[in-house]
């Protein structure tokens, strides 16, 4: 195929600013920054928790999230397919085929990196200032506030882990928002479609540009780490 | 280690609030108010009809039609299980299964084209320029060419079962590793028979729309068995209350109306007609 092709449909598509275009583009960064956001809120303080509490069953715990966060994203789709379906439990909520549903399975898929990573950070970090936090008083859970500060940088990497496996993945969206055109359609699967219709170049041009975009999101939040160590030390 | 982080994790946390609050009030799309959705098919979608006659059904009547494509068993079962308002397929006699079991009251004919057995130019089973489909099956099967098939429980792939029936093959019992089934869509099948080789029976309207054909033709085409046609149901309320029984059933009248009839007449690629509508025909 014409490598040229690709470019020129990716610049066409970025020029052009067609709005159903903005609107494939916008509706993938707010489900998968929400889907982030909602993991961090809850993963980080949760795997810090992990970190230094102990108790039965931990060393499990840990095995399994390790072990999620290679979960399939077609299973987890599917999961949240037959939850929110109407004939499922949640169907009542009317929740399949939106952006909703497509956020609550990318949560799924987002959480154990999250959570394992943050644990990892948290233990390392407690293991080397143990004695520091403890001389200051601040033991156990009530050192997760300053833990999770300290550890910002390696956790902003985690959370950019989170994010690249969100809006590199198409089985769960594809399956729990239906794909449709100007609702639930994202990157991803507007590529999948443009491949099953057999527009190659389209396809790679939208792909293009979603590496362009997942790149500027990199670049920004490594940016931002360097000024925010510089500042902060 | 650094002196008072609350300040710094409150302000953080704020920050990532707000944001969030942001994001999830911000709409995806200027969706309307009124919705329905319509599980239908790949090739509908695939060869832009939708694109063509959704636009011209909104403008009329302001209900906004999200279409989930998938192959027509797929659609039927989304159906059954009350995801859709409407059903959109091309399989008559599950579509008639469809009503039978009560999922829809009535099943309408909206459109037919014809399906085409497209296969590589250089035509290693010497079927080219056949209108016998029949025996073009056979003799593929006798000097096992490499055959793709959707292996989905889509329309075509019904019609596909039912053509192998036909032929007096039993595909089951007498598939070799020359008939491969995909398990996807109709574009996914034809990108596969054109990397491969291989011949595949394809819905002519994703043929004429499909725009990696390489060395893709059609081998067979212009058999009576060959006919594709398209029907509508609205899902049955007494099975699923929360449906848009209204609405459902004004996307089929349309569709079945002498506008919306004409809507698919005019969907051309190349000025070649893809759907020829055909509500109201007995037997269709």
């Amino acid at each position: 195929m014409d490598v040229g092709a690709i470019f020129q449909a990716a610049f066409a598509l970025v020029v052009g600013l067609d709005p159903g275009f903005l609107g494939i583009v916008f509706l993938s960064l707010r489900v998968t920054l929400t889907a982030v956001l909602i993991a961090a809120l809850i993963g980080l303080p949760l795997g810090a928790a992990l970190a230094l509490a102990r108790f039965p069953g931990r060393a499990a715990i840990i095995v399994c999230l390790n072990a999620l966060m290679g979960l399939p994203p077609v299973v987890a789709g599917l999961a949240v397919f037959l939850l929110l379906s109407r004939s499922g439990p949640l169907g009542p909520l009317g929740l399949l085929f939106t952006p909703t549903a497509m956020i609550i399975a990318q949560v799924i898929l987002v959480l154990p990196i999250v959570i394992a990573l943050t644990r990892q950070v948290i233990e390392d970090l407690w293991s080397e200032y143990r004695d520091h936090l403890r001389s200051v008083g601040l033991d156990g859970l009530r050192a997760i506030p300053t833990l999770l500060f300290d550890g910002r940088f390696a956790l902003a990497t985690a959370l950019l882990a989170g994010f690249g496996r969100a809006s590199a993945e198409v089985g769960a969206v594809l399956i729990v928002g239906g794909n449709i055109a100007g609702y639930t359609r994202t990157m991803t699967t507007a590529i999948t479609l443009e491949t099953s219709k057999g527009d190659l170049p389209l396809a790679l041009g939208l792909g293009l540009v979603l590496l362009s975009l997942t790149l500027m999101i990199n670049a920004i939040a490594f940016g931002a780490s360097r000024i925010g160590a510089r500042y902060a030390g | 280690m650094t002196a008072l982080p609350r300040r710094s994790l409150l302000a953080a946390g704020l920050f990532l609030g707000l944001t969030g609050i942001a994001l999830a009030q911000a709409p995806a799309a200027p969706a309307g108010e009124r919705f329905i959705t319509v599980a239908s098919t790949t090739s509908t979608q695939d060869s832009g009809l939708f694109n063509h006659i959704l636009p011209l059904f909104k403008a009329k009547t302001g209900i906004e039609v999200r279409v989930i494509s998938q192959g027509t068993g797929q659609a039927l079962d989304t159906g059954r299980r009350g995801d859709a308002d409407v059903v959109f397929v091309h399989a008559r006699a599950q579509e008639l299964k469809f009503v039978e079991e009560g999922f829809s009251t009535e099943r309408r004919p909206v459109m037919y084209n014809d399906f085409v057995l497209i296969g590589p130019k250089s035509d290693p089973a010497g079927v080219a320029g056949s209108k016998d489909i029949v025996a073009a099956l056979k003799k593929i099967q006798e000097k096992a060419a490499p055959f793709v098939s959707r292996g989905d429980k889509s329309g075509t792939h019904a019609a596909e079962l039912n053509l192998w029936k036909v032929a007096g093959i039993d595909i089951a019992a007498q598939k070799g590793s020359w008939y491969r089934e995909i398990g996807q869509g109709m574009g996914a099948a034809l990108n596969t028979s054109g990397a491969m080789g291989a011949y595949v029976l394809s819905d002519r309207a994703t043929w004429i729309s499909f725009k990696n054909r390489g060395d893709l033709v059609i081998s067979v085409e212009g058999d009576q068995r060959l006919f594709n046609q398209y029907g509508v149901m609205s899902v049955n309320p007494a099975k699923h209350p929360h449906v848009k029984v209204a609405d459902g059933k004004r996307f089929a009248d349309w569709l079945t109306s002498p506008e919306g009839q004409k809507a698919i007449a005019d969907y051309k690629i190349d000025g070649q007609q893809l759907f020829f509508p055909n509500a109201g025909q007995a037997g269709a």
